[in-house]
């Protein structure tokens, strides 16, 4: 069977993950003005980044599972992306 | 071989495609070993593509926050800074350390440490009982308040958002239930641990999920 890394990587993972949570609150604490959803939104995708791709395997899988894993995120995408705009390009009578 | 021989053989084997596979595959141990990875890997697939539709769901509560904050940014300051950052960094905290042990636990079945599985299935669930007892806190301090989910639209989002989660920690909790359920049972095995695996990828989500809500709704204020 395939072999997902050792114990001692996983709990590797989990001190990144615990000083990404520690810049997510430390980050909160000043104001960014408008960047300040944009930071916030990074700093969560990198810890999803590093839970699908470590503890989820995604970094031990094939082309099809990220195909089935990323196509999702194209349809997020395409949902939020498009009602904001339809939202704010609409004439209000 | 002829072009007829060719022909009949195809024809065959698309009438008749459980009688071809032996004249393909004699073998039939690693015969057994292909369709054991197989069925594993499409389990997996499976899972991901269910996976997808949850983050969908979650999607469309997205999409309403972006539309709402951007439109009544002051609203969802006031309502951010309301929330209660400790008890949220705290299940912060929890959720990911559950992932952790759901991480190793699948990690142990794999090497047939089925004692390390048990323990590491039963943090993951207690964890994830702390996680609903703290909400349980956070809500009732906010039904004390005299806050709702009709309190304004700020609210609304982050109790539809956070109770759907909530849902889905109670889903995770049964799931996980089940399966270590049936690990003392003796069901599982380092050559038979896809139920584990997949639960676990479940219980990922919920992470992942978290790991959104809890900047937007708590901290980006």
């Amino acid at each position: 069977m395939d072999n997902h890394g050792s114990y001692k990587s996983l709990i590797n993972i989990w001190i990144l993950l615990m000083f990404l949570t520690v810049v997510t609150v430390g980050a909160a604490q000043f104001d960014f003005g408008v960047w300040n959803v944009p930071i916030a939104l990074i700093v969560a995708s990198v810890k999803a980044g590093v839970v699908a791709l470590h503890f989820m395997h995604l970094k031990h899988e094939d082309g099809l599972t990220w195909v089935f894993a990323s196509y999702p995120l194209f349809l997020l995408f395409l949902l939020i992306a498009f009602t904001v705009t339809d939202m704010f390009s609409r004439v209000v009578n | 071989m002829g072009f007829f021989d060719v022909t009949s053989k195809v024809l065959k084997s698309i009438a008749y495609p459980s009688e071809m596979v032996p004249s393909i595959d004699t073998e039939d141990d690693g015969h057994h070993h292909f369709d054991h990875e197989t069925e594993h890997s499409g389990a997996k697939l499976g899972m991901w593509l269910f996976l997808a539709t949850e983050l969908l769901l979650f999607g469309g509560l997205f999409a309403a926050y972006a539309i709402y904050r951007a439109k009544y940014p002051d609203m969802f300051q006031h309502g951010s800074q309301n929330l209660n950052v400790v008890l949220g960094t705290v299940n912060t905290v929890i959720l990911i350390f559950s992932s952790l042990t759901v991480a190793i636990a699948v990690k142990a079945i794999q090497e047939n440490r089925i004692k390390l599985v048990k323990i590491m299935l039963w943090i993951t669930i207690i964890c994830a009982a702390i996680f609903a007892v703290n909400k349980y806190f956070e809500y009732s301090y906010k039904f004390n308040l005299g806050i709702f989910p009709g309190t304004d639209i700020f609210y609304s989002i982050y109790f539809a958002a956070t109770g759907v989660h909530m849902l889905h920690v109670f889903i995770g909790m049964a799931v996980l239930g089940v399966l270590l359920r049936k690990v003392y049972k003796g069901k599982y095995s380092k050559d038979n641990y896809t139920a584990i695996e997949i639960g676990g990828l479940y219980w990922h989500l919920v992470d992942l999920i978290w790991i959104y809500l809890f900047p937007l709704l708590y901290l980006v204020g």
